[in-house]
């Protein structure tokens, strides 16, 4: 049968359409002169400017240690949660699962806002802290999402096979669920982790001074810097993402091969 | 097995840490928008005692109706191109060989994990007035060396749709994936012919996905507001702009939440309508596959 043509060109055009761009970003950055358009020699000297440039170190710590506290407790809860709406049918984890459900969906902006709202109403100072605070609200539902996937593929006629044989719910729970759903939870928060590297919006709005983000100094640069140094910060930032996509993709296959 | 009152307590203990974050963190905060769209603003930025209509009114402000305008009418279009773009390349998707689907889906998912403020900022530097897009469309002749390609409407939407669109592909392949491509077949040598085979058996089969793909790009889109700072200048501004002025520019939190309480009730709507759908399916299915 002669398949229609259409679909491959269109597919071609958009894988076109979303590397082109990010192509030349990678290339320009390492292009000796200040214009895009012009290749001016191969350069390394928009990565030592940017090396050199100590903001950009202060808010890629700040980043790191909100993405890592963040994570570890977005990945506790959402897990719980998880387990929660997968174990039981009841009008709780129905309106449970409404909460976990809506925060995918609300646009950043509302979310941003309604927590500065929050903030000021409670008189809490805007700092790391309410950033922390935020993305572990954005972060929850993704792991939760995430795991409650894996559990779905989950045969719980292992834990029944544990409890027949005398384990405790502490030891069902450190001795087989954990392990089994170990690369589920890691992808969900390897996803949380990424989320709350990447986010610019929510973090805005609930960021105080000094409290700078590496989302937030890549806006301010493209305001106001010099864009070959921020075409050398975002190849960076895009290798970081490749390997992250590569190591998410290793947890998820697992799933068919065991 | 545990009798039914543990049974109880323990799915509440289990429940409740997420609950509480969320009701707190989350639901709380959404309520408070609407409710600080009540109160009136103090000259220091804060929010005053009181209850008043004064924000509400200040709603009418002429600018608003052109503005909420753009924000929707941008958000289809977005919305359509994406989809249109979205199904031909997932149909393409399930249909290639199984060695390749992993390397397809990498290529898209890479995109959708790339920071956003980048693929903004690549944009930027193309669109630029020294960039390589004018310098290709000049050579071509299709722009005069004055055109400005940024800073308007058309800017915004081109950066939306290339936001966007991993969002809509992921979801309708997903569904593509599970669709039963004889039927297909079936349809043709009954007669029907390509486009109708597509039209009435293809879509059909994969509407799940097609609606999840119209709520993760249509949603987000009418919410955005970096996209249009960035990219769109005046005459692109999009309704969380103005939130977003409202905020950082003149420090009048309740008009930015009356804008803010607009913008919840525009998204709320079509959101718990899926929601409700879609939990009501399944256990309509479970039902199916057990009888």
């Amino acid at each position: 049968m002669k398949r229609s043509r259409i679909p491959l060109y269109t597919t071609l055009v958009c894988l076109l359409f979303f590397y082109l761009p990010i192509i030349i970003l990678i290339v320009n950055s390492f292009n000796k002169s200040r214009f895009g358009s012009v290749w001016g020699g191969f350069s390394l000297r928009w990565y030592q400017k940017l090396m050199e440039n100590r903001d950009v170190w202060f808010a890629l710590k700040n980043t790191a240690i909100i993405a890592v506290s963040a994570t570890i407790v977005s990945m506790v809860l959402g897990t719980l949660a998880a387990f929660a709406l997968h174990r039981y049918r009841s009008r709780l984890q129905n309106a449970h699962y409404t909460l976990v459900y809506t925060p995918l969906v609300v646009p950043d902006i509302l979310m941003g806002m309604s927590l500065l709202l929050l903030f000021v109403q409670v008189k809490v100072q805007l700092s790391l802290f309410t950033i922390f605070l935020a993305h572990v609200t954005f972060c929850i539902s993704y792991v939760a999402m995430v795991v409650l996937a894996r559990l779905q593929d989950f045969d719980f006629s292992v834990v029944e096979a544990a409890r027949d044989l005398g384990a405790s719910t502490r030891q069902v729970v450190t001795g087989v669920l954990l392990p089994l759903l170990a690369p589920g939870i890691l992808a969900g928060g390897l996803l949380a982790f990424t989320l709350s590297i990447d986010d610019f919006v929510i973090t805005f709005f609930v960021a105080g001074p000094g409290s700078t983000t590496l989302p937030i100094q890549i806006y301010s640069m493209i305001k106001h810097g010099s864009p070959p140094v921020i075409n050398a910060l975002s190849t960076i930032l895009l290798a970081v993402t490749f390997v992250m996509v590569w190591l998410s993709q290793r947890l998820t296959e697992e799933k068919t091969t065991s | 097995m545990a009798d039914r009152t543990s049974e109880r307590k323990q799915e509440w203990l289990i429940s409740a840490p997420s609950m509480v974050w969320l009701t707190v963190l989350f639901l709380a905060p959404t309520l408070l928008v609407f409710a600080i769209s009540f109160r009136p603003s103090t000259p220091f930025g804060g929010v005053g005692e009181g209850w008043t209509l004064q924000t509400i009114r200040e709603l009418a402000n002429p600018n608003y109706p052109a503005i909420i305008w753009r924000t929707v009418w941008l958000s289809l279009a977005t919305t359509v191109i994406c989809l249109g773009l979205a199904v031909p390349c997932a149909y393409f998707m399930a249909r290639a060989r199984a060695r390749w689907k992993p390397v397809l889906l990498m290529l898209v998912i890479i995109p959708f994990w790339t920071n956003f403020l980048i693929r903004i900022f690549a944009w930027k530097v193309l669109l630029h007035p020294e960039g390589l897009v004018k310098k290709l469309l000049l050579a071509v002749g299709l722009v005069e060396p004055r055109d400005i390609l940024m800073y308007n409407e058309n800017a915004v939407l081109l950066v939306l749709v290339y936001s966007y669109l991993s969002f809509a592909i992921l979801p309708i392949y997903a569904a593509a994936e599970k669709f039963d491509f004889s039927l297909l077949e079936a349809a043709m040598d009954l007669g029907a012919t390509r486009l109708r085979a597509f039209l009435q058996v293809f879509l059909p089969g994969i509407s799940r996905g097609l609606i999840t793909a119209a709520l993760v790009v249509f949603i987000p889109a009418l919410g955005s507001y970096v996209i249009p700072d960035l990219m769109g200048g005046p005459s692109g501004e999009m309704i969380g702009n103005k939130i977003a002025q409202r905020v950082f520019v003149d420090r009048n939190l309740p008009h930015a939440s009356a804008l803010a309480a607009v913008l919840t009730l525009a998204v709320v709507v079509p959101m718990v309508a899926v929601i409700f759908l879609q939990r009501q399916k399944k256990p309509a299915r479970a039902k199916e596959a057990g009888g």
